[in-house]
């Protein structure tokens, strides 16, 4: 076990490098630098600014500085929020979004597990419908759709709750934003646990449990529920890393102050050092996660074994 | 007589205070919640540049000169000045109690100071062009001179001496632009690049920053050591970034910001239907208009053509119908708002549209085009919904009136940039300038042959002299009518179809006091008071 999570954890590294690299190149042939501006710069000022920024350099150098640079753990200075270092961005909207969004996948996987496992067990049923018609439209609705109905309904009109911001993570200012993100997930994660749940119900093992006279809610909770959640797990790791990394779109609408704006900003700012490092933050958290999920994949399901 | 006096003549300036009138109603929490779209990129004011953080700079820190919430250029934190040498030399007197946020006087060494550290090409700062009127500072920005050379001298710890190249009319109100303010010597050498921090940053404007959370939101504080502290009312100011103009309106209808900085123009019709009085828009220094690229066909030498698409354009309908703020048909290229000046106009600036349609029509045929053999362009903008839109209803209208064909392409606004600096691809393409300053040069410069904005490439001898002409001259009157002869150039030339003047629009609540539009939009937060509600 713990050879193969050193195993998989020193497989990161080259996967990490190709796609910094990748990354790194890319980020250079868009067209436009980040201090380009509508008014074109006096040359003398674009070279101060080229200058400061090691931009005078050849691509090659300014990449083995920036390899370098990671190494020892720094990411740079923002190109476009010149009072702070990538890392300082990096460590002030992560746990923002680490908090929203691990929340966000708690609700849903308690929620999502609940309402599928529900629906398995009363299979066409009107209760199996109505959980699935909700699950349908809760992935057909885009978070650009939800947010601000949510936003209209408990902010504006109700004024239970404020329309946005932050407001250092008061606790009410995180209902909204949370459910918004959690919608989806529990749409996805009750499916996904219905479909399981009756192809496991249906499973050999469990009809052997039914028949040695077990109590159903035995049977469900001790024999079925594991197996079934196999699906799920897998799901998680991605939707995890995804939903941490931030919510482009939850964020902007609530005003958030967490990664995944910066991600944006950073691209479309040609913020190279703010996109690179978040691209950099991203990859090791995929990593981890899906690391992880195979780790629990593991303990989960006994035909599964790490040696 | 006269030639004898005029070089000694020495013009003093004083005003009466801008104090504001305090009401009875004053509400107990004097607290300002002021949406301001985009993060601030820095508040460094020497680095800084756009909209956002100007708004917050011109709170925390005072330069010279400040302005009137009508939008007036009054002394700041130098009380009088005066201009001599044929308007080529200020002396200002800088306020014996002007005081930084930690209680050290503000002297004439802090502004030269300040003023050095802008043009040192070692900050690197991108607005430093803002002092371009001040004797040797291109030099200086170009390391062709060393910093100590700027015109720029204290005379003594509150008199401060500015030496210009040339007079320059605008310049006192160049000096209420962050790149002129000082700055706190001993902080910024202490912090280096984190002096505008909270908790470093030591500000000589009515208010001192008391936080800054990316992305969330930046708190400002009164500043007890200002010079017109009495007269400050509020007390804390709150800056949030909200880029979205639809999530601004929910939450300034949720009540949670007071002053929106823009407003969802999709929504204008809702808005104007129920926050009519909340709603604020008035003229602002822009220009929205699209250029054509003069480097290659079809464009070249095509004046006829030029002329002929952008008279075909329906100015009334697009202000009307498409953008519906309260925008202004624009029929020249300097937009309305400037003290003084009167922007000269196209020659069927008052023809009715039928008229230029035929006059349109015949042109396009002189150009060599026809109903059978149209003309087939690209316009190019940067994607939005509502350049979109506008480039639609365009296309439409030449469709319409002379059947040229219209190809519509969207580019990212860094790409779309790139390739309108290229001039390889463009044929006409999108543009808006906001003035920097209150005059007309700064529009007039932008189509000079050598100007970073001058994506048209419009190059006429003739106006680059006649602008030459207009930096050299001292007499305000003259200067604006030897403008007014480049404009009329411009609008000969047709290297640009101006097509409206912008207008800014906030909503504002009704306990917003003293709240005054003004053609460059600058609020002043000590200007403003809460009333009870």
């Amino acid at each position: 076990m713990l050879r193969y999570s050193f195993r998989r954890l020193l497989g990161a590294i080259p996967t990490l490098l190709i796609l910094m690299t990748l990354a790194f190149f890319m980020m250079r042939m868009a067209p436009g630098g980040p201090f380009d501006t509508e008014k074109s710069l006096p040359p003398e000022i674009q070279a101060n600014l080229d200058k400061k920024y090691h931009l005078d350099e050849p691509l090659i150098q300014q990449y083995g500085r920036y390899l370098l640079d990671v190494v020892r753990g720094d990411f740079g200075p923002s190109f476009q929020y010149k009072d702070y270092s990538v890392n300082e961005l990096i460590a002030t909207g992560f746990p923002v979004s680490l908090r929203l969004g691990l929340s966000a996948i708690a609700i849903a996987l308690v929620v999502g597990v609940g309402l599928g496992t529900i629906a398995a067990l009363r299979q066409n049923s009107s209760a199996d419908y109505t959980v699935m018609t909700l699950a349908m439209t809760g992935i057909s609705i885009p978070n650009f759709v939800l947010a601000p109905i949510l936003i209209l309904v408990f902010a504006v009109y109700l004024g239970w709750l404020p329309a946005g911001g932050w407001n250092d993570g008061a606790f009410k200012n995180t209902i909204l934003p949370i459910i918004g993100l959690a919608l989806p997930q529990i749409a996805y994660i009750s499916r996904l646990m219905r479909g399981s749940m009756i192809e496991v119900l249906r499973s050999n093992p469990i009809r052997t449990a039914r028949a040695k006279g077990l109590p159903e809610r035995v049977v469900i909770l001790r024999h079925a529920l594991k197996p079934a959640l196999l699906p799920v797990v897998s799901f998680l790791g991605p939707a995890t890393a995804a939903v941490i990394t931030g919510s482009v779109v939850i964020e902007q609408i609530f005003g958030i102050p967490g990664l995944g704006r910066y991600f944006v900003q950073g691209a479309l700012n040609r913020d190279y050092t703010l996109v690179m490092g978040v691209v950099v933050f991203y990859g090791i958290l995929i990593i981890l996660f899906n690391f992880i999920v195979d780790l629990v994949y593991a303990m989960l399901d006994p035909k599964v074994r790490y040696s | 007589m006269r030639t004898l006096l005029l070089p000694l003549l020495a013009v003093t300036i004083l005003y009466s205070s801008s104090a504001i009138s305090r009401p009875d109603n004053l509400a107990k929490d004097q607290t300002l919640h002021r949406g301001n779209g985009a993060e601030v990129q820095t508040l460094d004011p020497h680095k800084a540049e756009g909209v956002p953080s100007a708004n917050i700079l011109r709170d925390l820190y005072e330069g010279l000169t400040i302005e009137t919430p009508d939008g007036e250029v009054i002394p700041g934190t130098a009380e009088s000045w005066e201009i001599s040498d044929e308007g080529k030399t200020y002396v200002f007197k800088i306020r014996k109690n002007a005081k930084w946020s930690n209680g050290d006087p503000v002297t004439a060494h802090d502004f030269v100071y300040g003023l050095r550290r802008s043009v040192d090409p070692a900050t690197a700062s991108k607005y430093s062009q803002i002092l371009a009127p001040v004797l040797h500072a291109e030099d200086v920005i170009a390391g062709k001179q060393p910093v100590g050379n700027l015109g720029v001298k204290a005379l003594d710890e509150h008199t401060l001496e500015i030496r210009l190249k040339a007079s320059t009319p605008y310049f006192l109100g160049l000096l209420n632009h962050s790149s002129t303010y000082p700055v706190h010597k001993g902080s910024v050498e202490k912090h280096g690049g984190q002096f505008s921090r909270p908790g470093k940053l030591v500000s000589n404007g009515a208010y001192a920053l008391q936080e800054w959370v990316v992305q969330s939101h930046i708190k400002l504080e009164r500043n007890p050591h200002y010079w017109d502290n009495d007269d400050t009312i509020i007390d804390t100011v709150y800056y949030y970034p909200i880029e979205d103009q639809s999530t601004e309106l929910k939450r300034y209808r949720a009540g949670e910001i007071d002053r929106t900085e823009d407003i969802p123009s999709q929504q204008i019709k809702w808005i104007k239907k129920n926050l009519a009085d909340e709603l604020q828009v008035a003229p602002y220094l822009g220009n929205y208009y699209f250029g054509f690229n003069l480097t290659r066909p079809p464009f070249k030498g095509n004046l006829k053509l030029r002329r002929a698409l952008s008279m075909a354009i329906d100015r009334k309908i697009i202000t009307e119908k498409i953008t519906g703020i309260g925008e202004k048909p624009l029929y020249s290229w300097v937009p309305p708002g400037i003290n003084g000046y009167e922007a000269a106009k196209f020659d069927y600036a008052d023809w009715t549209q039928k008229q230029r349609v035929e006059e349109a029509r015949k042109l396009y045929k002189e150009a060599g085009y026809s109903r059978a053999n149209p003309l087939t362009v690209e316009v190019r903008y940067n994607t939005s919904e509502n350049h979109k839109k506008l480039a639609i209803a365009v296309a439409a209208m030449w469709k319409q009136a002379l059947g040229v064909k219209t190809r519509l392409v969207n580019e990212e606004w860094k790409v779309f940039l790139e390739n309108r600096k290229q001039k390889q691809v463009t044929q006409v393409f999108r543009a808006g300038w906001i003035g920097d300053y209150n005059d007309p040069y700064t529009f007039m410069e932008i189509l000079h042959s050598k100007h970073g904005l001058n994506d048209s490439a419009y190059y006429n001898p003739e106006y680059d002299a006649l602008l030459r002409q207009a930096s050299m001259e001292g007499d305000p009157k003259k200067r604006f009518a030897i403008m007014r002869q480049a404009e009329e150039l411009i609008l000969r030339d047709h290297p640009v179809m101006p097509i409206y003047s912008y207008v800014s629009s906030h909503l504002i609540k009704p306990w917003v006091g003293n709240y005054k539009p003004n053609v460059l939009d600058h609020n002043y937060t000590k200007d403003l008071y809460i009333t009870k509600h």
